[in-house]
């Protein structure tokens, strides 16, 4: 409770910031207090401690395996403030009502991470998806810019129509929105019931950019600013899962058996979709999109398998997914060549920007000593011990192969290919900050085991 | 009137919103269906919640049972006003860039 009203109340103190101050740091340096904050706050509801006395009836909760999600999330949202605030001052000239709107955001990420009700769920996935149609639509001169804020708010809020009915359906059918009550188990759905959970999946899978809900994906990552899409992969994309898993499992958790074999083909679609067209991209900005795509899939193991392996290993994979993506957001806005032949050369140029985006993608592509290789690893852990499906597993396994195909395209390109020198005005700072991102990334691929201890508080 | 009408009703709205949103090019009808979607949420919400408060009003005739649901859709209401504020706001940004709201104008993304 304590990060909710934190970050609430920050993001009304960057706006202040923004008219009290004419300085182009402070807006940044409020922006990291705030995250650096929000991880101590996070840091209290871990340990039960309450800074405030609240009656929340029940419509929130705050476990171990909550508040610790929250705390790897605050860390995320400190690096990316720390490398991408320069960045969103260049693009826009005054970036605080822009950290100020990331708050918002931060706000309904935490709430999408402790609802009890269907009533703050709706909230939370709200007060995430509101600000981020601002931050995609936010350079107003540039066309793409526009249209990837036209589209992402067009496809969300139709999303949250369905997501609305969906509601309203089990409603009609339980007569309550306490996730708990709902989760009593039926041998036999009732229309009304199925009818309910078909359309909540629907709209969660739109939310988390699964296929055969993904088509907006590709666009708006592309047309967003890179600051910004970096924020909206990551950080949001790794709260809209850990909603999408609490829901099924608060909800529908004694269906489990139902709709199983329904997210199995979601899982399936979602690999083979965004692996396959990951490969033919010739923007790197696009490439990331689509393996964005291809990194759900392997987040929507959690829901094939919902064990508690599947629980520690999202937390694990969205950490993991969220600090790598950050780190090579960084440095491709960075760049103004964003096409694989831009970073042609890199190593022999800039060595050091080279070595950390290696780390980075390495990460991604799930190699071992790197974070992402254990998140992949709980992943299909998780899958394989519920015993169903083991045909997933082996796709799951050839797309992660797949997978390193692109991955180390960019790396070949740094390494292995001539280019000219190009201007990546980096500052001592930013490039500390990307050095903390690599260390903490190869840390998490040598001790899963204290993010897993964080999630069993 | 039993409850079955008002179901019907809403997912009459529903599905026009739909169908709607799938067919039109036009952002502003578009967003207008949207709209039609989120208002036959609200009536089936209100419906239900009825439904559900004469049902425990038979047993216990303090009941609150079944309110909750007519304050979920003043939430709606309130998430739909900030909706527009923003999409109609994206919606004019657009209009003044290339003096249209042809929603076809968003495939010229798709390379």
């Amino acid at each position: 409770m304590n990060s909710i009203i934190l970050s609430a109340l920050w993001g009304v103190l960057m706006m202040y910031t923004g008219v009290v101050s004419r300085s182009n740091k402070a807006p940044g340096i409020m922006a990291a207090l705030g995250a650096a904050l929000l991880m101590g706050a996070a840091w209290l509801d871990l340990n039960g401690v309450s800074l405030a006395p609240f009656d929340l009836h029940g419509m929130l909760e705050f476990p171990p395996y909550v508040s610790g999600f929250i705390l790897l999330m605050s860390l995320c949202l400190l690096l990316y403030v720390l490398l991408s605030n320069d960045e969103i001052d260049r693009l826009t000239g005054h970036s605080a009502d822009y950290l100020a709107l990331i708050f918002f955001v931060m706000t309904g990420v935490i709430i999408v991470a402790s609802f009890k009700t269907l009533l703050m769920m709706f909230l939370g996935v709200e007060i995430m998806s509101i600000p981020l149609y601002i931050l995609a639509a936010s350079d107003k001169r540039n066309l793409k810019s526009n249209e990837a804020g036209l589209k992402y708010f067009l496809m969300g809020s139709f999303s949250t129509g369905i997501m609305l009915m969906g509601i309203a359906l089990l409603y009609g059918s339980f007569g309550t929105f306490y996730t708990a009550a709902l989760n009593i188990g039926f041998l036999a759905l009732s229309p009304l019931t199925l009818a309910g959970i078909v359309l909540l999946m629907v709209s969660m899978a739109f939310k988390v950019s699964a296929a055969p809900f993904h088509f907006w994906t590709p666009d708006v990552y592309d047309g967003t600013p890179s600051v910004f899409t970096s924020f909206m992969a990551t950080i949001v994309k790794a709260a809209a899962f850990f909603g999408f898993l609490r829901l099924f499992e608060g909800a529908f958790g004694k269906l489990h058996e139902q709709w199983q074999i329904l997210t199995a083909i979601i899982t399936a679609a979602t690999l083979l979709i965004g692996n396959l067209t990951a490969v033919f991209q010739q923007s790197v900005k696009r490439m990331l999109a689509y393996s964005s795509i291809a990194q759900a899939g392997f987040m929507m193991f959690a829901l094939f398998a919902m064990n508690a392996t599947a629980r520690q290993g999202l937390v694990l994979y969205g950490v993991s997914y969220s600090l790598a993506t950050i780190g090579v957001f960084a440095v491709l806005a960075k760049m103004k060549d964003q096409t694989f032949e831009g970073f042609n050369g890199l190593a022999t140029h800039k060595p050091f920007l080279a070595l950390m985006l290696t780390v980075y993608l390495l990460s991604l592509a799930g190699i071992p000593l790197t974070a992402g290789f254990f998140a992949k690893y709980y992943m299909l852990l998780a899958a394989l011990k519920t015993g169903q499906m083991l045909w997933l597993v082996i796709l799951a396994v050839l797309s992660a192969a797949v997978g390193i195909y692109y991955y180390f395209r960019v790396i070949q390109a740094m390494y292995f290919k001539e280019g000219a020198d190009q201007e990546v005005e980096t500052s001592s700072g930013f490039r500390a900050t990307l050095l903390v991102t690599a260390v903490i990334i190869v840390l998490l691929g040598v001790h899963p085991d204290w993010v897993i201890a964080l999630v069993n508080y | 009137m039993p409850v079955n009408y008002y179901i019907f009703l809403s997912l009459i709205l529903f599905s026009i919103g739909i169908a709607g949103v799938l067919t039109r090019r036009n952002a502003i009808i578009v967003f207008m269906c949207i709209e039609l979607m989120l208002n036959a949420v609200n009536l089936l919400l209100v419906a239900f919640s009825k439904m559900h408060h004469v049902a425990a009003l038979a047993i216990d005739p303090a009941s609150t049972v079944g309110t909750e649901a007519q304050l979920f859709v003043f939430f709606i209401m309130v998430v739909a006003a900030a909706e527009v504020t923003v999409g109609l706001a994206i919606i004019v940004m657009m209009y003044r860039n290339i003096h249209s709201v042809d929603i076809n104008f968003l495939n010229r993304l798709k390379h």
